[in-house]
This record gives C-alpha cells, sequence and structure tokens, in this order.
C-alpha cells in the first residue's frame, strides 16, 4: 500500500518538475501550454482506461468521438444563421427524420423475416435504398442551398450561439448517445474484430465531418470560435494589469498570455478532477468491482448471473463520453475546429500508448501516461535533434548524412513513441503505476 | 455504337483500375491474413511493411539509375524488386525477433500483440520517414501508357476511350505471378502443407515433428515478399508517399475480414470486392446512362450513390456491415 503510494507521488512529482523545468529553460508559455494539453490527454486516456483496464474492451475509436465532441463545440456556439436555416435547414431536417424512420421500418423487417435468409435480405436491403434515395432527393437540392450561401463565410447551419462552456457536457452526452448506437452494434463482436471495427467506424464518422460541409463546414474549417476565458487583446487593456507589468519590469504581453492559459488550465484541472474523483468512486464501488471481474474471466462471471453485454454497452458509452468531453475540450483550447487535422496516430494510437505506459487498470496510471506520453510527444522533437547531433557528432559538419538525418530530426517522435509502446510492454507490462490487487 | 461507348466507358474507369487497386488489396490481405492464420494477431504494422519494401525499391532504384541501368519502356523499380524483397525479409524477421517473438514464447493473448504491432507500426513509421522523408514521389520513370486514350478511339472510331497504364498492366501480371506461386507453395509442397497443419492444430502438427521455428521462419518470408511487392505495386501506380501506407492498413484489414480471415483465397477474393465497392459506388452513372437511354428520360443529378469523397469510408462501411451481418466473411474463415 505505501509503496503505491510512494510511487505515485515520486512519479507525479516527477513530472511537476518536468514541466517546471521546461518553464526555467524553454518558457513558461510553452510549459503552460504543454500542461493545457497534458491535463486533455490525461482525460482521454481516462476514458480509455475505463474501457480497456478496467472491462477489457478494445477500443480504437477514439479519435472519432473526439471528432464529435470538437463537432459539438461548433454547433453550440457559434451564432444562428437564420437565413441560411430558411433556405433549406428545415429540409434537411426533415430528411434525416425520414431516414431514421426508414432505418428503423429496416430493422424491424430485419428482425421479422428471421427464418428466411433471402426474403429478409431482399426486403431489409430495398427498404432501406428507397430510404437512402428518398432522403437524397428532399436533401440534395437543400444541401446546395446551404452550401451556396455566402461560401467563403458561412455556408453551414452555424450553432445555436451559447456559451462555449456549455459544449463540454453537450459533447458528453452526444458521444454517450453514438457510442451507444455503436456499441448496439459492433460490441458482440471479440478484441481484434472490436478493435478492427471501431477503428472503421471512426474513420467513417470522420468522413462524415469532413464532408457534409452543411453541417460542419468540412475541409474549409470553422474558426473563431468563441472562448470561455477573456481574449489577451482584453487583458492588456485593463488598468491593473498594466500596472502590474510596469511595477515588476515584465512583457505585457507574455503576462496576458499566461494568465489566458492559466485561466484554461484552472477549467481543464477542474473538470479533470471532476473526472477523476468520478472514475475513483465508479472502480471502489460493486460496479466497478464487478466489471474488474468480467474483465478477469467472463465467463464465470456470467455464470454469476451478470449480464456482460449490458456492463460491456454501459462501460463503452462512459468511456466515450469523457473522450468526447475531452475532444470538446481541445477544440475549445484551439479556438477552431479542423476535421482535418484528426488522425487515427494522434488521436487513437497515442492515447492507447499513454494507458499503457502510464499503467492500464488504475486512473493514477492513466492520468500520469497521459502528461507523461504529451509531455514527450512535444518534447521529443528538440530531444530527437539532440540524439542525432549527439550521435553525428563524429562526422563532418558537411556531410550528407549528418544534414539529412538532422533535417528530418522530426520524424524521431514517432521512432520514440514506438520504442516507448515496445520497451513498455516488454518490460513493464502493467505500467509504470501497476494496478493495485484490491482484495 | 453507343453500346460499345458505354461499355468502354465501364471499362475505362471501373474495370481496369478495380482489378489492378483489388490486386494490390489482395496481395496486401494475403499477408495480413497468413499472419493470422500462423501466428494469430492482426499485424496493424503491414501496411508498413509495405512502405518499407517500397521504400527500399525506391532507394535501390536510384542507385541503379545513377549507374545508368535502364529497362526502358518498363520502369527501373521492376529489375530491383529480387533485392528489395529480400532486405524487406530480413527486416520483418528483425521485427519478429526483437518484438513479437517473446509474446508468442509467452503465449500472450491476441490483443497483447495486436498493441506490440501498433509499437511496431509507430517505430516503422517514423523510420521510414527518417530515411526517406515524407514527400511524395512519382517513381514511375518507364513508358506511362501501355495503350493510350487517343490511339484506342482511333482504333476503333469511339467517342470514349480506353488507356491502360503501364503501372496497371505489371501490378495485374505480377500479382497473378506472386499468387499462383504462393497458392502452389501452400498446396503442394511439404512445407507449405506443414505450415497448413500447424495453423490447423498447433498442438498436433508440434506432435508429428514440425519444427515451429521454420513455420514462422516461411511465414516471415512469404508475407515480407508480398509485403515489398505489394508496397512497390501501389507505389508505382499512384505515387509514393509514406503516409498512404497508414490509410492502407484499414482497407486491406476490411479486404482480408470480408473474404473470411484466415482463408487465403478469400484474402484475394475480398480485396476485388473492397476495390470494386469503393469505385462503383463513387462512380457517376451519368455518361454511361447517356449512351444507353434517350436524353429526355436522363435525370439532371450525377447519378451517383455516394460522392468520390467517401471512396475510402466505402470500404469501412462494408468491412462494418460484414463484422456484423457475417463475421466470418465470404469464404468462411476463423472468428478472431
Amino acid at each position: 500500500m505505501n509503496k503505491h503510494k510512494n510511487r505515485i507521488i515520486l512519479t507525479y512529482g516527477f513530472m511537476f518538475i518536468l514541466l517546471l523545468l521546461v518553464g526555467f529553460l524553454q518558457s513558461w508559455n510553452v510549459s503552460l501550454a504543454i500542461l493545457n494539453l497534458c491535463i486533455i490527454s490525461a482525460i482521454m486516456s481516462l476514458g480509455i482506461n475505463i474501457q480497456w483496464g478496467n472491462s477489457g474492451i478494445v477500443n480504437f475509436g477514439a479519435m472519432g468521438f473526439a471528432a464529435l465532441g470538437g463537432l459539438c463545440c461548433v454547433l453550440v456556439s457559434m451564432p444562428i444563421t437564420n437565413s441560411v436555416w430558411q433556405l433549406g435547414g428545415f429540409k434537411v431536417l426533415l430528411a434525416i427524420v425520414i431516414f431514421f424512420i426508414f432505418i428503423f421500418i429496416t430493422n424491424r423487417i430485419w428482425k421479422f423475416f428471421k427464418h428466411s435468409p433471402k426474403k429478409r435480405i431482399f426486403y431489409s436491403v430495398s427498404i432501406f435504398l428507397i430510404g437512402f434515395m428518398t432522403m437524397r432527393l428532399i436533401a440534395d437540392p437543400a444541401i446546395q442551398n446551404i452550401e451556396s450561401f455566402e461560401s467563403a463565410k458561412t455556408g453551414y447551419l452555424g450553432g445555436v450561439n451559447l456559451p462555449i462552456i456549455f459544449s463540454w457536457p453537450i459533447a458528453g452526452l452526444f458521444a454517450a448517445f453514438v457510442a451507444f448506437l455503436i456499441g448496439k452494434i459492433a460490441l458482440g463482436l471479440r478484441s481484434d474484430y472490436l478493435a478492427i471495427a471501431t477503428l472503421g467506424i471512426s474513420e467513417i464518422v470522420l468522413y462524415f465531418i469532413k464532408n457534409e460541409d452543411w453541417l460542419t463546414r468540412g475541409v474549409k474549417n470553422v474558426n473563431g470560435l468563441p472562448r470561455p476565458v477573456p481574449y489577451e487583446i482584453d487583458l492588456q487593456n485593463t488598468d491593473w494589469l498594466i500596472k502590474l507589468t510596469e511595477n515588476y519590469d515584465l512583457s505585457i504581453i507574455v503576462v496576458s498570455s499566461i494568465i489566458v492559459k492559466l485561466a484554461y488550465s484552472s477549467l481543464f484541472l477542474l473538470t479533470l478532477i471532476i473526472i477523476f474523483i468520478f472514475f475513483e468512486t465508479v472502480s471502489k464501488s460493486p460496479w466497478g468491482r464487478m466489471m474488474r471481474a468480467i474483465r478477469d474471466n467472463e465467463i464465470s462471471a456470467n455464470a454469476m448471473g451478470k449480464d456482460v453485454k449490458k456492463r460491456h454497452l454501459q462501460v463503452f458509452v462512459i468511456g466515450s463520453a469523457i473522450i468526447g468531453i475531452a475532444g470538446a475540450m481541445m477544440t475549445t483550447l484551439d479556438g477552431q475546429f479542423t476535421p482535418a487535422s484528426y488522425q487515427p496516430i494522434r488521436y487513437t494510437f497515442l492515447i492507447w500508448i499513454m494507458v499503457i505506459v502510464g499503467g492500464s487498470g488504475n486512473n493514477y496510471g492513466a492520468v500520469l501516461g497521459g502528461f507523461l506520453i504529451w509531455f514527450f510527444w512535444v518534447e521529443s522533437e528538440p530531444l530527437g535533434l539532440w540524439i542525432i547531433e549527439f550521435c553525428t557528432s563524429l562526422l563532418d559538419d558537411d556531410s550528407l548524412l549528418k544534414n539529412h538525418l538532422l533535417e528530418s530530426a522530426a520524424h524521431m517522435r514517432l521512432i520514440m513513441m514506438g520504442l516507448t509502446l515496445l520497451l513498455a510492454l516488454r518490460f513493464a507490462p502493467k505500467g509504470i503505476i501497476e494496478e493495485q490487487k484490491r482484495i | 455504337m453507343d453500346f460499345w461507348n458505354a461499355i468502354t466507358l465501364i471499362t475505362n474507369y471501373i474495370l481496369i483500375p478495380g482489378l489492378s487497386y483489388g490486386c494490390q488489396l489482395a496481395l496486401g490481405a494475403l499477408g495480413v491474413t497468413l499472419i493470422y492464420t500462423v501466428l494469430r494477431f492482426s499485424n496493424f504494422a503491414h501496411g508498413e511493411f509495405m512502405s518499407f519494401g517500397a521504400m527500399v525499391s525506391i532507394l535501390l532504384m536510384w542507385y541503379f539509375q545513377s549507374l545508368g541501368i535502364s529497362v526502358y519502356p518498363l520502369p527501373t523499380i521492376i529489375i530491383v524488386l529480387p533485392i528489395s524483397i529480400i532486405i524487406t525479409i530480413s527486416f520483418c524477421l528483425l521485427i519478429d525477433k526483437f518484438c513479437y517473438s517473446f509474446y508468442r514464447k509467452n503465449n500472450s493473448q491476441s490483443v497483447i500483440l495486436l498493441i506490440v504491432s501498433i509499437g511496431v507500426m509507430f517505430f516503422s513509421n517514423g523510420l521510414i520517414r527518417l530515411i526517406i522523408g515524407p514527400d511524395d514521389r512519382n517513381i514511375n520513370d518507364g513508358e506511362r501508357f501501355l495503350l493510350k486514350a487517343k490511339t484506342f478511339k482511333k482504333m476503333f472510331e469511339l467517342n470514349e476511350g480506353l488507356a491502360i497504364k503501364m503501372s496497371q498492366s505489371l501490378t495485374i501480371i505480377i500479382t497473378l505471378i506472386l499468387v499462383t506461386f504462393v497458392f502452389w507453395f501452400l498446396n503442394k509442397t511439404k512445407t507449405g502443407k506443414s505450415m497448413r497443419a500447424y495453423s490447423d492444430n498447433k498442438d498436433l502438427s508440434l506432435l508429428s515433428g514440425i519444427n515451429p521455428e521454420k513455420v514462422v521462419l516461411i511465414v516471415w518470408i512469404i508475407t515480407g515478399m508480398l509485403a515489398c511487392v505489394a508496397g512497390t505495386l501501389y507505389g508505382l501506380d499512384k505515387s509514393y508517399k509514406p503516409f498512404t501506407y497508414l490509410n492502407l492498413v484499414l482497407p486491406i484489414f476490411a479486404s482480408a475480414i470480408v473474404g473470411g480471415v484466415g482463408n487465403p483465397i478469400g484474402a484475394i477474393i475480398g480485396g476485388f470486392v473492397i476495390a470494386f465497392s469503393e469505385i462503383i459506388i463513387t462512380f457517376a452513372y451519368r455518361r454511361f446512362l447517356g449512351y444507353l437511354i434517350p436524353e429526355n428520360f436522363l435525370p439532371e443529378t450525377l447519378m451517383q450513390v455516394l460522392s468520390t469523397d467517401y471512396k475510402i469510408a466505402v470500404s469501412f462501411l462494408i468491412l462494418v456491415i460484414v463484422l456484423i451481418i457475417k463475421p466470418t466473411g465470404i469464404y468462411k474463415g476463423k472468428l478472431i
């Protein structure tokens, strides 16, 4: 018990010192920027951890949920564009409703013709196709109208003009809803298949976001999302800050941006703490014990009367909702929604590395993994440059090999992440902070 | 005449691109399936092995070009293939020795090996970018077309042209040769048979004296060969960019699963199913129908099921549908 606590204090202290070092050696702005994304990564890895570490579900769809969270930011916070709504917004909504009705009918038919596979496929496919065509017939002209309306400025439906902070819980709910639908169809699959299926579904979600310009502006990006914290420019005009910086002889531009970043950090930290306490309570509760029992031995848990399928769905929904919230936070921090920037390496696999290196199955480990891996993901570029410089120090300054290696030092990041994962799996498969045996 | 125009159009835009893309996917899926049946894990790093093979081919090609060796009208990269295959196989064997073999000996769960393969994916992707850089490269230095659209139009006096790229025809020919070889090896030779026995029932095959080390070695040799050739052909057909190979992993898995994981024939069929459905669903049929039905019946729209932006998403969609409805695939494969 004490060893576990010591280790937590030691590693968290180490992480804190690393961030301080960056603050002293590089700049406080960089350090705080890293810290903000560290917190978001920690929340994402908590989401994956409750799925993989606590319940053994392989979810490779983190990218999709993060992107959905980002989309929520746009839909919640951007101003309403009334004229666009009148141009075709309602028609698109109508088309979507009709499509869902047809999907429902298809589902019923699928269940109805249980015993005649030929009829089953014929009827459900044809009903589905009719529904799809109807949707396209109603929606296509409306979508064209929406997208051609001032396409440089809007060209999409806009949002509902609420403060952006509301988008975080809404992103959680939205991601939970999507996760429920995905879980319903995909959770029957076993480990490898589930991994591939969730990866595929997250790609489909991303393709949708990239190409349905009427909803998301697609690759044209949504810029200028409102912020939950004041702007640097406004801060620079406030009296108290001007006085403060004059008294201590500091640059007002640097101080104002540090204040803004600190405001973000405190918001994020608050969210992280709330989610962390929630997860700790959950994993100590009977529900958490049941989840671990299912993870360790599915068959015997089933024999004890636990509804494995339902529990898996529950935990899939909760974890994905958390990732959705983290995605919304990240878009809030960026101030813009850029669908093209979502890549599985950065948003799915990196989060997995965080969970595994940090220590799957316990929340302290997941948070530490999020901080540590994100820190090295950012800092591996200068670090990689340093390593290459060290390795090639014997070569001439104008040698071709040295110059080529120095130029491509940025790619050291992927090599180092891969090595970290491989070494962690080999020599510390339980992660830096091990899961405690609970009796 | 209109009928033949329509046929040419379909051949030019669906049949030939579908065939060559299907061949590339099939080669990849065959590798994934072999690794799955024998070593029992999903190798997410397979795309990177392909990329590595292509990279080695390009480096060798540059060396050959500097020596002034060329086989015009064929692209130079074709003659370096044997050497790059050997290098790719060694790379695969090294990766297996340092990353995978440990977990195989410990009888780890397949999920753990899957996560290891993601680590390998990161590592090899970084390594490739470190060596050759992330840029887009055109590597076809031979004749571009085997049959030009203009020549075809003149020959048959049609409105529509049929163009066959050199890279496409090479892809199809090399795939045919390679696949025949792999099937001959698996079904006719003693080593191939021992491999199949090992994948069917590991314990029984060990009892009958099959050397597991040798089976693993052979599997990596075949996989390395397939990956190298598939990667090089894909790079030759489109262009070489390390990033695209990351996105190729999912269509390859889709092909393997749609065909039925663990079934070599299924992998090939799956590759073509995925390739053709991607193209068929995103093709705009307006011009095609224009030749067949009178103009006043022609609808206003492009007659496209999904826009071309969704091309790759189609393969994922098919993957998900197959996983849910018939997880064993077309040819009854294993359940992962």
